[in-house]
């Protein structure tokens, strides 16, 4: 069968691709009637209160339940060993992350705990508030071991190794090296920079907390998890894996899910730990983690040292680029995606949008006793943008280049792809030169280089700060697959036309509020023929969407997306299979457009889609008898061409920096992006808007603190800062559109491009104001104490 | 020590009598008695906002109040926000300007929204922001939450002319 159309759904009437719709799932959240974890209540219902480890390295001893057990509403007291019976340990590692190790980890910790806040024992009640009275009663008997909390003394050899079994506290370690290092810094004319850039760990902080409803039913052998998850058929899998079920009995389904960022998208043991205890209570258990829990459990992110300099010439062309990555990864490395990733990341990304090819790497990953680490928005771009951009500036303010003109001479020409970074990454098609022109023209570059002179002078600190960038969306089997890991690369999409007209749409990528659902609808609509109030989405379900990856690395619209054209043109073919046979007309010269079918080449109606669902459905007989009329179909899509669709980016950003206090003010802030086609132009802007803020969130304010026993100090969202909106500038957001050729619809991701450029450009901002003061903060988050310790101040 | 305390209360105009432990905080009542889910629970010590209802006209965090308190009150939460129309205008701007992604927190920004045009009608861009900062959001960045509330504003303003 041919699956080319006539059309391209970018060619197709009445298209929606491109427009900018409100979306359609959206009523219910602005009316309360969403459907969170925490909303759903079951037959039989139970509650799970963990206690946790208060210590970050300690043997259990002994566990006294006794009292725990006698509490009131208490159905049961379960500790690590008793756990072990219903659920096998996992270990986080892929194989073509050559070396990376990590220990086998349980629902709930075994022998000891590795870091503060890890489970040891389930309380399970018949009200949450009864199960944590009750986890108040339990008698543990702890001996505290010493904690390995920093990072740079980890591989000492007098520092205790967390995990026996693997012998040493490093988890993994990459070397890169290509073109000649060493020739770029030694060149007569370089000038060589060099810096230490820290990034503090920080976490995701979704609004809702991560949440799990299991149910199991014995009598079917049948598992059922609700849960605010990315990846429901991956945790359907993980689930079917480690429980010992049938994968077609395990149904994992995600409705509305109250903020991801990626902390939604991995193994989490508490979580574990409630679908075993649904299991061997033969009864639906939910849990809900609260702030605290949240703070030491969702998995936490970046917490890198980087040392890193770069040589460039006196023309401004970047000669070298070397970089030295350490970062600790807690005390295992998260299952399934490992926490390996994001330090491989930065080794892949650093300098990639620049056209130097010289270029040496190393990133050291250690074990050490704190919350795990792994991956969340942008992983791993944020910090090689920050890097490489923080060093151009460093290498701009040298050679006495403006930042602007330093970057032109750097990035890689628009007409110069396809092309390869020093890493072997490929790039299909980039517009840095478009977009950063783009750039400094709707932010008045140079009048705003005016009015910072003109301040400066008055005694006004202002910035200006650039950030250009890479990003890597639509990740083919190349990023998790092919390591073995069971996560789908590739998507799906069903549409079904029912008896009226209307199109079931389901998919197998999932919602978390970015508005995967609309954008779907808009590209399948658009490849039918109809009108977007006649789809009717459905995500989320293993039992009823096709198999998929679910929401992560911006692969949603993309992917997701590109099934959905796919699809929506054999819908439209069937259905004019069957007009055809009804109206006695080739179907090539039909066409379905705003619901019905119409001549092909003057758009007159022909039939309306209700008329051919009521004749396929109930009255076949009037179709020949050799006719069958199919009128549900599903098509897949996987990218094959390129192993990602890199996008590219420019941000800026306009701060105030107050000398005396430290304080740093956000002015305004613009981006310019190049997601390929766009689909929704508001939802993107939205998209990038919301990842710029958690990236300032990063730059400025969002660090989990701890002491040097591994205790975190600032758990709650009153010490945990974050950005609110008095705070924010206001963003402004441009597109270039380079589509990917991989795929019809020619759309990449932006869901993370936002955050893979903010801080670098927010942190260069504050640099460029306090360049004249002969001072540079490279930490992240750049607090006021950190300017004023710069400024020699503190 | 009482451990349970006798209430009665209305909320979204309904009259409702319940026995409640002295420990519950409003937000669970509605969530877990009243079956009303639409308020959420964030954070559960007063920072995040999404649990803010109106209690007796005021709005309140639904987790720093105790059921308790609200014997004898009148409480109204998205639910009955949303089914009397008071903030439709709100609820369609903040749609067609995708003031909202997840969801989680966009309840009680909503009737913090409300209840800061019902005090100020013509605020600025920064008194928006000012006021909003008593609600976190984690998706939007907030921008499109401050066009949607000051296009509501200018509607709401012209309309009472």
């Amino acid at each position: 069968m041919n699956d080319k159309p006539a059309l391209s759904v970018l060619d197709r009437p009445n298209s929606y691709i491109g427009r900018s719709v409100p979306r359609p799932d959206a009523k219910r959240l602005l009316q309360g009637r969403g459907t969170f974890i925490d909303d759903k209540k079951l037959p039989r219902m139970a509650h799970v209160a963990f206690a946790r480890s208060p210590h970050a390295h300690a043997e259990i001893l002994s566990i006294g339940t006794d009292a725990a057990k006698a509490s009131a509403g208490v159905i049961a007291v379960v500790t690590g060993e008793e756990m072990k019976a219903v659920c096998t340990p996992w270990v986080g590692v892929l194989s073509h992350l050559q070396g990376l190790k990590s220990q086998p980890q349980y629902p709930l910790a075994v022998g000891k705990a590795c870091w503060q806040g890890e489970p040891v024992v389930a309380v399970v009640a018949a009200s949450r508030a009864e199960a944590e009275d009750a986890a108040d009663k339990l008698v543990i008997e702890w001996r505290e071991l010493e904690p390995v909390t920093d990072m740079e003394t980890a591989l000492a050899p007098e520092t205790p190794v967390i995990h026996a079994d693997l012998g040493d506290n490093l988890a993994w370690k990459r070397e890169f090296s290509a073109g000649d290092v060493d020739e770029g810094f030694a060149a007569p004319d370089a000038a060589v920079v060099e810096e230490t850039f820290l990034f503090g760990r920080h976490t995701g902080v979704t609004l809702e907390p991560r949440a799990i409803l299991s149910d199991y039913d014995p009598a079917e052998e049948q598992l059922t998890v609700y849960h605010a998850h990315q990846a429901p058929h991956m945790m359907q899998g993980i689930f079917a894996s480690h429980f010992g079920i049938e994968e077609h009995k395990v149904r994992v389904i995600c409705e509305d899910v109250g903020g991801s960022f990626g902390i939604k998208v991995h193994t989490y043991p508490d979580e574990m730990a409630t679908v075993a205890l649904s299991i061997m209570l033969r009864r639906p258990v939910k849990f809900i983690a609260d702030r605290l829990e949240s703070f030491t459990t969702d998995i936490h992110a970046r917490d890198h040292k980087i040392t890193a300099r770069m040589a460039v010439a006196r023309d401004g062309r970047i000669l070298a680029i070397e970089m030295d990555d350490l970062t600790g990864i807690g005390p295992f490395s998260v299952y399934p995606r490992t926490s390996g990733i994001e330090a491989n990341q930065i080794v892949n990304l650093t300098g990639a949008q620049y056209t130097n090819q010289n270029y040496r790497a190393r990133a050291t990953v250690v074990f050490q006793n704190k919350t795990p680490m792994c991956q969340y928005r942008a992983v791993g771009h944020p910090i090689a943008t920050a890097v490489t951009e923080g060093l151009l500036d460093s290498a701009a303010a040298a050679i006495g280049m403006d930042a602007i003109e330093i970057r032109r001479r750097n990035l890689v020409p628009d007409d110069a792809y396809p092309c390869k970074a020093p890493t072997g990454l490929s790039f299909e098609k980039l517009s840095h030169h478009a977009s950063l022109n783009r750039l400094v023209e709707m932010m008045d570059y140079d009048g705003l280089r005016r009015e910072q002179a003109r301040l400066r002078a008055a005694g006004v600190h202002r910035g200006i700060g650039i950030a250009t960038f890479v990003e890597l969306t639509n990740p083919s089997a190349m990023f998790y697959g092919v390591g073995g890991a069971r996560i789908s690369a590739q998507d799906g999409c069903t549409l079904r036309l029912d008896a009226r007209g209307n199109v079931f749409c389901s998919t197998g990528v999932t919602e978390q509020g970015q508005g995967a659902e609309a954008v779907i609808a808009q590209v399948a609509a658009t490849a039918v023929g109809v009108p977007l109030e006649r789809i009717k989405m459905i995500t989320g379900d293993t039992d009823n969407v096709p198999y998929g990856g679910g929401t992560w690395a911006s692969r949603g619209a993309g992917i997701g997306g590109e099934a959905a054209a796919q699809a929506g043109h054999a819908l439209r073919r069937n259905i004019l299979e069957v007009a055809g046979v009804i109206l006695q007309a080739r179907p090539e010269s039909l066409d379905v457009r705003g619901g019905a079918v119409v001549d092909m080449a003057d758009g007159r109606e022909r039939i309306g889609l209700d008329e051919i669902g009521r004749i396929a459905y109930f009255r076949a007989d009037t179709l020949p008898k050799d006719f069958q009329s199919e009128l549900m179909v599903t098509r897949h899509y996987v990218p094959k061409e390129f192993p990602f669709a890199f996008t590219n980016g420019v941000q800026a950003s306009l701060v105030e920096v107050d000398t005396d206090t430290g304080f740093v003010t956000l002015l305004r802030h613009w981006a310019v992006e190049d997601c390929g086609t766009v689909i929704n132009p508001q939802l993107v802007d939205e998209q990038i808007r919301g990842g710029i803020v958690q990236g300032i969130g990063a730059a400025l304010f969002e660090h989990c603190l701890y002491d040097e026993r591994g205790q975190l100090l600032n758990g709650t969202m009153a010490d945990y800062l974050v950005p609110m909106s008095a705070e924010m500038p206001d963003i402004e957001v441009a597109h270039m559109e380079s589509p990917t050729k991989d795929s019809e619809l020619g759309a990449k991701g932006a869901g993370e491009a936002g955050t893979a450029g903010a801080p670098a450009a927010v942190l260069n901002a504050i640099n460029d104001a306090l360049r004249p003061l002969g001072a540079t903060v490279n930490a992240h988050p750049a607090t006021p104490e950190a300017i004023l310790r710069a400024l020699g101040k503190v | 020590m009482a451990s349970e305390i006798e209430i009665k209360l209305k909320v979204n105009g309904e009259p409702v009598s319940a026995r409640v432990e002295a420990r519950l905080s409003l937000v669970d009542f509605l969530r877990e008695k009243l079956h009303l889910t639409g308020s959420h629970v964030g954070c559960e010590h007063g920072v995040c906002g999404a649990c803010t209802v109106r209690l007796d006209g005021e709005i309140v965090r639904g987790c720093l109040t105790l059921a308790a308190q609200a014997d004898g009150a009148e409480v109204t939460s998205i639910e009955g926000a949303s089914d009397s129309g008071e903030i439709a205008d709100l609820q369609a701007a903040f749609h067609e300007r995708n003031a909202l992604q997840c969801g989680f927190c966009t309840p009680a920004m909503l009737l913090s929204a409300d209840a800061l045009l019902k005090r100020q009608p013509a605020p600025s861009r920064e008194e928006i922001r000012l006021w909003l900062s008593g609600n976190y959001c984690r998706c939007t960045g907030y921008h499109a939450i401050v066009d949607a509330v000051a296009s509501v504003a200018e509607a709401r303003r012209n309309n009472s002319v």
